[in-house]
């Protein structure tokens, strides 16, 4: 590894950019300078402070302490797919769904890549589980909101089809078919796109970080294309599940349309 | 061949309800705006959740699957929704026989959804209805879209089919000369109830 350490003063001086760009928006009167310089900064706080923690968990290596920030992140990813949906679940459903959802995805293809792809030892090695998770963890969460988003919407828009076919005696299943099928789709795009996409119009992070860091580049090659199959694999699953659940969700026992399980329209 | 019996049927805004409706017979409901009468179809057909008994011939609701109720006890809504291009499309069996007593051709089977106007809608979506077989019919102004020629068509329609499949209908109308047309009885609803009209 001959990795060249970053000082203050060298992220001093990427700072300096944003704040240039602050003042270009003040001048043009863009009106987004603080909304900039404020995203900045949770950059800057919450990557140090992730850095102080993973350093701290390098060193003590409990499963007890990784599973809690594990835990901490799916928290904090399923609370973002909350907050990204314009008519959410009422009550605890609306954190629960997308949760849930990647939980049972995120969390399970990691654990299968670290255990059989990739064989660290322990398998919860914070190097190989933090990063590998939250790159998951990041990912799905986008499908899922995606997905999640477009489901209410569309049952919302088109209660009257889904009930036109409800009175004619059709399922649950059968009524809400074609907006599940279309929710799911558009959860996925986003990752078909950076796939067809990877290495000729973007450089991926996780590659790019790697070999910033010393890698030589065809095993960060290997890692890369390792993620991005799990993450779409993962990104699946988890927008599957959490359509799946969403649109069970929309309706009762009676198979009833119940969007009364929907809240308010949000901007 | 359908009755329906309500007992102590709670649908919202209205107070618990005991209702009979024989097979073959037709009985109008009429009421001000917002008073629950659209509500009250809806929660007949399941749609919504409500308490109380409600039965077809004389077998409860709970025994029956929620589409198997639903394909039984048809419900037309005043606003009809179509979720493919063409009318055909949404069709198990379409009977074309039911085209022609509505005079509508053969060809409306080829139309498309986006192209119809209200009254086509309204009424192709009672010839789908009827096209499941329904043993009892519950009809939102079946004929609010419908100008007075296609409205004796569709009263005819509804009065011929229930004769010859002993349907039981209850039809929301706010018209006082339909409501004398068609049905045995009729009620008003009223600050919540319902109350005979004679």
């Amino acid at each position: 590894m001959n990795l060249i350490l970053l000082t203050p003063l060298d992220l001093a001086i990427a700072a300096t950019l944003v704040v240039a760009l602050a003042l270009i928006s003040l001048r043009l009167s863009l009106g987004i300078e603080g909304k900039l310089l404020i995203a900045a900064l949770r950059t800057v706080i919450q990557l140090s402070l992730l850095g102080l923690v993973l350093k701290f968990l390098f060193v003590q290596s409990h499963p007890l302490l990784i599973s809690a920030l594990a835990m901490f992140m799916l928290f904090v990813a399923g609370y973002e797919v909350m907050a990204r949906q314009q008519r959410r679940f009422s009550g605890i459903w609306g954190f629960g769904v997308g949760t849930l959802s990647m939980f049972i995805s995120s969390f399970s293809v990691t654990i299968l890549a670290l255990t059989v792809i990739i064989q660290a030892e322990p398998w919860y090695s914070v190097q190989y589980l933090i990063p590998l998770l939250g790159m998951m963890l990041g990912n799905t969460m986008s499908g899922i909101a995606i997905a999640l988003d477009n489901l209410t919407q569309h049952a919302w828009q088109r209660r009257q089809e889904i009930e036109a076919r409800l009175i004619l005696g059709h399922t649950w299943d059968q009524s809400i078919r074609e907006i599940r099928r279309n929710a799911l789709r558009s959860g996925l795009i986003p990752i078909i796109n950076a796939m067809a996409a990877a290495g000729i119009v973007s450089l991926p992070g996780m590659m790019t970080g790697q070999i910033l860091a010393g890698a030589p580049p065809m095993e960060a090659s290997k890692y890369q294309i390792l993620i991005m199959l799990l993450i779409a694999a993962g990104t699946g699953f988890g927008a599957t599940a959490a359509v799946w659940i969403g649109a069970k969700r929309l309706f009762d026992d009676r198979e009833r349309l119940r969007l009364d399980r929907l809240g308010k329209k949000r901007a | 061949m359908g009755s329906l019996t309500l007992k102590q049927f709670r649908a919202p805004l209205l107070e618990p309800i005991d209702l009979h409706l024989q097979a073959g017979e037709c009985q109008t409901l009429s009421g001000p705006s917002g008073s629950g009468k659209t509500r009250l179809l809806r929660a007949l057909a399941d749609l919504d959740p409500c308490a109380g008994e409600v039965s077809l011939n004389d077998q409860e609701r709970s025994t029956f699957s929620a589409p198997q109720w639903r394909s039984k006890v048809g419900l037309l809504l005043a606003e009809s929704g179509w979720w493919l291009e063409r009318v055909g499309d949404h069709f198990k069996q379409p009977q074309t026989e039911l085209f022609e007593q509505l005079e509508l051709p053969k060809e409306a089977i080829n139309w498309e959804v986006s192209r119809l106007s209200s009254g086509e809608r309204q009424r192709l979506s009672l010839i789908r209805l009827l096209s499941n077989q329904p043993q009892v019919l519950l009809l939102d102004e079946a004929t609010a879209n419908l100008d007075q020629a296609n409205t004796a068509k569709v009263e005819a329609l509804i009065a011929d089919w229930r004769e010859r499949h002993q349907v039981a209908v209850l039809w929301v109308t706010h018209d006082p000369q339909q409501r004398k047309r068609v049905s045995e009885r009729s009620w008003l609803i009223e600050s919540g109830r319902l109350r005979e009209v004679s």
